[in-house]
This record gives C-alpha cells, sequence and structure tokens, in this order.
C-alpha cells in the first residue's frame, strides 16, 4: 500500500489550493525564538507528516496555526488569513486539534467530553457509532479512569464530530502499546480520506504508512519537504534530518 | 536615574531563554569597580539633598506644610521615607521572587508592636527591645511563610491575607491591655535618646528614616546581587524551571519571605520611633493591599521601584486631602466631591490605570523615556 | 443539648453567609484562574444598595416586603458590576492572572474609599423584618430566625448552582473550563463569554451577600465586604480552590468552628481559631488542595 503512494505522489500533479499555508511564521516565547520563519503549504487531500527531533518546534508550529502560541506571520486557512483570530474562531473555521497527551477532560463522562462539541448528539453521532464502537459502550465512564488508547480514542472522537477542513494532530500514538498504535492509525487512515490531516508524528512506521508528504523542522525552520516515501526510503537522509535509523526504529 | 544605563534584573534574567545552558548568574560584569562607583553618584547625590534637608528653612506652598525644616514636613518626609523602605522590604517578596502575599503588614507591624511593647510594657532597654522585635518578628515570618508556603501562586496570597489579619484581629483586641487596641499604643518616652522625642527634634527622626532607607536599599542590591538573589530571580521567572536546575524553590521562597520581613520589621520598628508610637493601621490588609500598590506603581522588582511608590503613595495620602478642599473642585457635584475627597479613591483608580497602560511602573516608565531620548 | 442546638444552627446560619460570600469566588477562580479581590467592594455595593432600596421604600410597607425587594435590588446591582468589571477591567488582560488580581485590588481600594466618601466610614443601621428579630422554637431551642433564612438562602444558592452546573449546556462548559480553559478553547467553544456569565454570577451571589450580611450585623458599613472577603478566601482555601461542594463544606465547617470557639473558649477566639483551623489544613491536608501557580 505505501508501495503505491510513493508512485503515486513521485508523479507531480496539479494541486488545488492548499487547505493551509504557513508563511514566514514565528513564535517567540519570553526571551527565546521558537519559530524562526517557518513557510509550508498543507495541500488538501492526504496526510502531511511534520517531523524532526525532539523540541524542534513541531508542536508549537500547530499551536501556531490554531492560535494557542503567540505568533506572527501569515498564516491562511483555505486562502483566508487566520493569524489574528482567536482560537474558538479559528476551529469554528473547520481547523480541528488533537492536542499532545489527550487532554480530555477527566473529570466529565465520556459523553460529556462529547457532548461540549456536539450538544445534542454526543455520543450518539453515528461517526462515533462508525469509527469507535468502545466508547459507545463507556459513555457513562468519567474520561479520567479510560486507559491511554481510550482517551485518545475521545480526543479524536470529538473533533471528528464537527465537519473540519484540516486536522492538526499532534502525537496521537505517544505512549501507546503497538496494538493500539495500529487501531489509531486505522482511524487515521480512514479519516484521511475525507479530511487532510497534518500530523505530528514520532513512529516513523506509522508514518511510512499513512503518511504522503513530509515537512522537516529543525531548529524552528524547515529544513526538508517532500514526499513521505522518498524521505523513508532514504537512510541517510532520515538519519541525518531525524537523528534516528530507519532500520532500528522499523526493527524495534 | 541611574537605573535608565542598566539592565533590569527582570530583563537580564529572561534574556538566558528557557534554552540557554547559562543561568540568570554569571551575567554580572565584576571587572570594574570604578563603574559600580560611577553609577552610585546619582544616588549619592540624592541622598545628600535628602540629608540637607533638615537645615532648608525655605517654604514651598502647596507642597509641603510650612517650612521644609519644620516638623510638619520633616514628619510627613519622614513617614515617606519610611514606608519608601517598607515598599522596598515588600518588593523582596513582589518583585524579586515573584511572591504575591497580601500579608507583609503582619511583618511590619510585628516589629513596631513588639518595639513598642518592649519597651513601654517590658521597660527593656531600646538595644534589647530592638533585638526582641527584630528576632521576634523574624521566628514569626519564618513560622508563617513555612506554612503559607504549602500552597502556591493565588491561594498562597489568600493565605497570607488570612494569617495577617488574625494578627489584626488580636491587636484590635487589645489583649491584656498590650496593643493598645484601636487607639494603637504609645511609646514610652522616657525610655528613648532624647534626641528621638520631642516636636523639635524631628529632623533627628528624619535622619533616622533616611538612614533606613538606605540601609533597606544597600540591604537589597546586596540581596539581589547574591547567590540567594539569583535563585529568587530564577524562581520569579520559571519556577519548575528553577527547581530543575537545582534550586530548592520552598526555601528559595522562604528565605525571600524571611529576609523581606526582617527588613519589613526593622520599618516598623522605625516606624514606631518616627511616629512616637504604634497605629493599628499597620495591621490592616488595607496597608498591606497599599504596599503592594506602591510596588507596582513605582515599578516592582526594580531597584528605585519600592522607595519610590512608597515615597509618592504615602505623599499623596497625605497630601490628597488638601487637593479636594481646591477651588475648582466646589463646581463639582456633591457626590463627586464627595467621592474624590477620598485620597484612596484617587489612588486605587491611579492604580488601575498604572496596571494598564505602565504595567513596569514608574521607574519603567521613566526609564523607557530616557532611553527613547538617548537613542535619538 | 439546646444550647448545642442553637450553638449548631447559629454556626449553620454563619456559615451559610459564609457559603454566599464564598461561591462566587470560588467559581470565578475555578473558571478563570481569577482571585477576584473586588468580591468584597461587590458585596459593599449590594449591602448599600439595600439599604438605599429600603429607605427609598415607603416606611408604610411592611419591612420583609421591602428586604425581598432589596435583595432583589442588590442582586441586579451585583449582576451588573460583575459584567461591567468583567468585561471593561478583566477581560483585556486576559491570561495576564497577576494584573487582574492587581486590577480587583485597585478597584477594591477605590470602592471602599468611594462608599466611605459618599456615606461616610460610620455604620449605618438597616431596618431589620420583626420577624428575623425573634426566635422559634425547635427541639426546645429557641433558634434565631435571621439564621434559618441565612441558611435557606445558602441551600437554594447551593442547589441552583449546581443545576446550573450539571443540568445546563452553560454548566458542561463551566464544569470543563475549570479542569482546561485552553482545551475548551480549541474545541471551537467561546469560553470567555462564559467568563461574563461567571462574573454575573458572582456579582449576584456578593450582592445577595452584602444584603444578608447587613443584616446579620444590622448595619452597612464600607469595610464589611473587605472583613467578610477574608474569611470568605478562607472557605474557598480550604474548601479546595474551584469546587463549589468542597466551598459548602468548608463555609459551614467555618461558621461552627468560629460559633463553637466563641462560646467555648472566648468572644472573639473564633475569628482566631478560624485562622488557626487553616493553618491546620494546610499542614494536615496540603495535597487535596489545588493551589496552581497562577
Amino acid at each position: 500500500m505505501s508501495e503505491e503512494r510513493a508512485i503515486h505522489d513521485a508523479t507531480p500533479e496539479v494541486q488545488p489550493r492548499p487547505v493551509l499555508s504557513l508563511d514566514d511564521v514565528h513564535v517567540r516565547f519570553g526571551g527565546s525564538h521558537v519559530l524562526q520563519g517557518v513557510s509550508f503549504d498543507v495541500p488538501s487531500t492526504g496526510v502531511t507528516a511534520l517531523l524532526g527531533r525532539n523540541g524542534v518546534g513541531k508542536t508549537t508550529t500547530l499551536k501556531a496555526v490554531i492560535g494557542l502560541a503567540p505568533r506572527s506571520g501569515r498564516i491562511l486557512l483555505q486562502g483566508r488569513e487566520i493569524q489574528q483570530q482567536a482560537t474558538a474562531r479559528i476551529v469554528r473555521a473547520g481547523v480541528g486539534y488533537v492536542p499532545e497527551d489527550r487532554e480530555v477532560f477527566g473529570g466529565l463522562t465520556v459523553d460529556e467530553n462529547l457532548r461540549l462539541v456536539d450538544p445534542d448528539l454526543g455520543v450518539d453521532a453515528p461517526v462515533v457509532a462508525e469509527l469507535f464502537p468502545d466508547l459507545v459502550k463507556r459513555r457513562g465512564q468519567r474520561a479520567g479512569t479510560l486507559s491511554g488508547g481510550q482517551q485518545q480514542m475521545v480526543s479524536l472522537a470529538r473533533v471528528l464530530l464537527r465537519d473540519n477542513a484540516l486536522l492538526l494532530i499532534d502525537e496521537p500514538t505517544k505512549g501507546l502499546a503497538p496494538k493500539l498504535v495500529t487501531e489509531v492509525a486505522d482511524v487515521l487512515a480512514e479519516v484521511a480520506r475525507t479530511t487532510p490531516i497534518l500530523l505530528v508524528e514520532q513512529n516513523l512506521p506509522l508514518v511510512r504508512r499513512i503518511a504522503d508528504r513530509v515537512v522537516v523542522l529543525d531548529a524552528g525552520e524547515v529544513v526538508h519537504r517532500g514526499a513521505a516515501a522518498d524521505l523513508v526510503a532514504d537512510v541517510e537522509l532520515t538519519r541525518e534530518l531525524l537523528g534516528v535509523s530507519m532500520r532500528r526504529e522499523g526493527a524495534a | 536615574m541611574t537605573s535608565s544605563t542598566q539592565t533590569p534584573p527582570a530583563v537580564r534574567a529572561s534574556t538566558g531563554g528557557p534554552d540557554s545552558p547559562d543561568g540568570p548568574a554569571g551575567t554580572q560584569p565584576r571587572s570594574s569597580r570604578a563603574r559600580v562607583l560611577l553609577r552610585a553618584i546619582p544616588a549619592l547625590v540624592v541622598v545628600a539633598v535628602l540629608a540637607y534637608l533638615p537645615y532648608v528653612a525655605a517654604e514651598l506652598p502647596g507642597i509641603l506644610p510650612g517650612r521644609v525644616n519644620g516638623p510638619g514636613s520633616m514628619q510627613l518626609l519622614a513617614t515617606c521615607l519610611v514606608v519608601g523602605g517598607i515598599a522596598l522590604s515588600y518588593d523582596v517578596l513582589f518583585g524579586r521572587t515573584g511572591l504575591l502575599s497580601f500579608g507583609h503588614a503582619l511583618f511590619v507591624a510585628a516589629g513596631s508592636y513588639l518595639l513598642t511593647i518592649s519597651l513601654s510594657t517590658w521597660d527593656l532597654p531600646l538595644p534589647l527591645a530592638v533585638g526582641v522585635a527584630l528576632g521576634l518578628s523574624t521566628l514569626l515570618a519564618l513560622a508563617v511563610g513555612a506554612i503559607a508556603l504549602r500552597v502556591g501562586g493565588i491561594a498562597f496570597a489568600m493565605v497570607t491575607l488570612a494569617f495577617a489579619q488574625a494578627a489584626s484581629i488580636v491587636v484590635m483586641r487589645n489583649p491584656g491591655g498590650l496593643t493598645g487596641g484601636e487607639e494603637g499604643k504609645p511609646l514610652d518616652r522616657d525610655a528613648l535618646p532624647g534626641l528621638l522625642v520631642g516636636v523639635s527634634n524631628a529632623p533627628y527622626r528624619y535622619w533616622l528614616a533616611l538612614g533606613f532607607v538606605v540601609v533597606a536599599w544597600v540591604f537589597v542590591s546586596l540581596l539581589v546581587r547574591s547567590r540567594a538573589g539569583h535563585a529568587m530571580a530564577a524562581v520569579r521567572e520559571n519556577e519548575q524551571r528553577a527547581a530543575v536546575l537545582g534550586f530548592g524553590t520552598y526555601r528559595v521562597k522562604l528565605m525571600a519571605i524571611v529576609a523581606g520581613s526582617f527588613l519589613g520589621a526593622v520599618g516598623g520598628a522605625v516606624h514606631a520611633l518616627v511616629l512616637g508610637g504604634s497605629n493599628p493601621h499597620l495591621t490592616t490588609s488595607e496597608f498591606t493591599l497599599s504596599l503592594l500598590v506602591m510596588v507596582v506603581l513605582g515599578g516592582a522588582g526594580h531597584r528605585w521601584g519600592g522607595v519610590l511608590g512608597g515615597v509618592l503613595y504615602t505623599y499623596a495620602d497625605a497630601r490628597l486631602v488638601e487637593v479636594s478642599n481646591a477651588g475648582f473642585l466646589h463646581s463639582l457635584p456633591e457626590v463627586v466631591r464627595q467621592v474624590l475627597s477620598q485620597p484612596l479613591f484617587i489612588l486605587g483608580a491611579f492604580f488601575v490605570v498604572v496596571v494598564y497602560f505602565a504595567p513596569s511602573g514608574l521607574t519603567g516608565l521613566g526609564g523607557r523615556l530616557i532611553r527613547r531620548a538617548g537613542t535619538r | 443539648m439546646s444550647d448545642l442546638v442553637l450553638l449548631l444552627v447559629t454556626g449553620l446560619g454563619l456559615g451559610a453567609l459564609y457559603f454566599i460570600a464564598a461561591s462566587g469566588l470560588s467559581l470565578i477562580y475555578g473558571l478563570m484562574g481569577v482571585l477576584n479581590f473586588a468580591h468584597g467592594a461587590f458585596m459593599t455595593a449590594g449591602a448599600y444598595a439595600g439599604w438605599l432600596t429600603m429607605d427609598a421604600l415607603p416606611e408604610s410597607w411592611p419591612t420583609g416586603s421591602r428586604l425581598v425587594l432589596a435583595l432583589l435590588v442588590a442582586v441586579v446591582v451585583g449582576t451588573v458590576i460583575g459584567v461591567v468589571v468583567e468585561v471593561v477591567l478583566i477581560r483585556p488582560l486576559y491570561r495576564h492572572h497577576i494584573q487582574q488580581v492587581l486590577v480587583t485590588v485597585g478597584l477594591s481600594l477605590a470602592g471602599v474609599a468611594a462608599a466611605q466618601g459618599i456615606w461616610g466610614s460610620d455604620p449605618r443601621p438597616v431596618d431589620k423584618p420583626v420577624w428575623m428579630t425573634t426566635t422559634s422554637d425547635v427541639l426546645g431551642a429557641r433558634l434565631p430566625n435571621d439564621r434559618l433564612v441565612y441558611v435557606v438562602a445558602a441551600v437554594a444558592l447551593f442547589l441552583g448552582l449546581m443545576a446550573l452546573l450539571h443540568l445546563t449546556r452553560l454548566g458542561l462548559v463551566i464544569r470543563a473550563g475549570v479542569e482546561n480553559r485552553t482545551m475548551v478553547e480549541a474545541l471551537g467553544i467561546n469560553v470567555r463569554r462564559t467568563f461574563t456569565v461567571v462574573f454575573a454570577i458572582g456579582g449576584a451571589a456578593a450582592g445577595l451577600a452584602g444584603v444578608l450580611y447587613s443584616q446579620y450585623a444590622g448595619a452597612v458599613s464600607p469595610a464589611q465586604g473587605g472583613s467578610l472577603l477574608i474569611f470568605a478566601f478562607i472557605v474557598v482555601v480550604i474548601g479546595g480552590m474551584g469546587s463549589l461542594p468542597g466551598t459548602a463544606v468548608a463555609a459551614v465547617v467555618v461558621g461552627l468552628v468560629q460559633q463553637l470557639a466563641n462560646y467555648y473558649a472566648a468572644s472573639g477566639v473564633g475569628d482566631l481559631s478560624v485562622v488557626l483551623l487553616l493553618a491546620l489544613v494546610l499542614l494536615l491536608r496540603p495535597t487535596s488542595l489545588k493551589g496552581a501557580p497562577a
């Protein structure tokens, strides 16, 4: 399957307007300059993986898009500038955000977590039954008592209750057991058929499986853009950009 | 303003950034003692001018009551200076360590009342009385700080306020006639050296107040340059990171509370000597809040901020009453005049404005203006 | 026995007042991380609004109905003040918690000073319905009726707030926001509108507390709100900073401790015993207190 994608991507195609464009985006926290002029586009289909070592600004990039980090520069969502807008407006304009560490509301039930986004249906929304049948069974359980994988499903489900033009998903498989990683990957692959995803992910096999394109950050700047398959296939490049050996990762 | 030529500590500490390996320590150039002396010159000039004021017989109508060296003006200026020094002591907690304490009045009042009680009730000699007042106040700070620091942030503010309020209740209740209740407790004049007593000796009390400010200023300057001071700055900038760097944040904060409270207690004792007794106003939450207002007005964490804010606030509090009698107010509606006749209303409203438009306080504002003028 | 019942009910009445005063504070802190120091000034404003209302109404009306109207006016005044303060002063300083506290400090100083300028610093007596000055016989104890009124008001407020939190969409957003404000916004919900509503609720509760406390004290004075505020702070800290049931339990405990200490030790020891209780709680169970850094 990844082979097919690789071939498909290698041939340049006429891309429609990107769903998201970052143009010279800077983020400063106090004295530190975390993003130093990041520019890249997220096409309107498929999965774009945002890669890089720890601390290079991947999460910050997502937060800059969603308005949770103080940013400057231009950010276009479907051609409209959003860099001045408040978080809630950006989300309602069609950007779903699944944060690192899930951040479900632990004191609220599964159903209440979902009803925050969809007051009428909550856990009864069709998409939940389709993708997360386990959550329907646990509707009355407090989210804080769920396992990490279940919490990740809540975190994913609640953004999918909206119609999104784009999903920002930050390390959805962090700390999950291999079986759960596969489950999450299946959901992401399914969602990506209809909605473009900008995905931050450390797990390279997962990237190889579901990502179409990669953007690599280093020290707050974009250092590489290209097809996911090209990067993954080039062991030297992978090691240079990400400081990991694909082989070792893959064997683990 | 010497300060404008020098990076304020808040900026200095944060330029390190969360990722730079060097902490706030070690950025101070140790090379030239001459430059340090050079920088101290304006401060010395200010102190010299202030020290000379008791010899100035001129009148400044509208600014000071009567002659500059008259007892009224001397008393007012002395009070301003003492409160300025006390505000500086509060800045050790708020501006330097980032501790929002609403209980600092407790330690100031402890210094004041313990001195008065030691002298007037227990008949101790002055040096011993001072020792008792400062020693007990510091112990109190250690105990209260140790308990209050079990919570952080906003809860810490609320807890310290509660403790200060408890002290206020005790003082007002006048247990065993010890504190004098609402009337306050006068100092026993016979227990004091003659120079500190009587209307004609107001200049000596003024010099005492000035001496306290200088000592407090030097104390704070030395403290913030010490290792402990750097640790305090680190805690203020980022508590978690300070903990990672190996500072025991609890101990650093407790140290700041004890050091600031000690200085506050000294201020309380000097306050009692200058005013001839202890006033229950020192124990009220209003006084604690006004310390916070002073420090923010002057510029928190700034070497001059606390003193400047304290002096200006006390002066305004005393003199704004006069303003409210001014002729131009008579055309205003009754209610407006009634409200404006309250210095605290004007100060409170002005404070809100400062928080919005000059969050770094008057010294920050002044420094910015001077820098801007300098770059042209 | 009847002494104990009397003590328990009077303590409960005091705790009820503390709960009404602390509930708004606790909600606001829980959701917004804002310590509203002006809450005392809000309560003072409510007390004066109630006093002025009762004064303005014709003497021929029964005091009870004048009091009911005074309560309504105070609640409206508190609500309006809450909304105005949030929109004008707090909102522009979003995420600057220390500055928000400072602004409310300035506001409380200015507010109390303004009341002092207009009405003087001396307490002004308020009318109290005759029924509230008398007692009812319950279990052999003669219980002061006014305490029963405070308890009923507090229970009604508590139930109302719990219903709001657990049965409405607004309550769901508030509960989620207390846990994680940022994430609520990241789900596309405008939390700031909720902030205004919560400030309005806090102001309304403060207005209610102001009038009831002036009934308890028999007078209005500018400093009244401030002294009640300190007990409200203690209650909020003991109750766990932002939890409404915690606040209710803490308010009852503080009221009872204060009343019992006043009776069995000496008059005036009650206030101090409350601060001692706070110190004990801090020393014994610091982990249960969500004293999150600002």
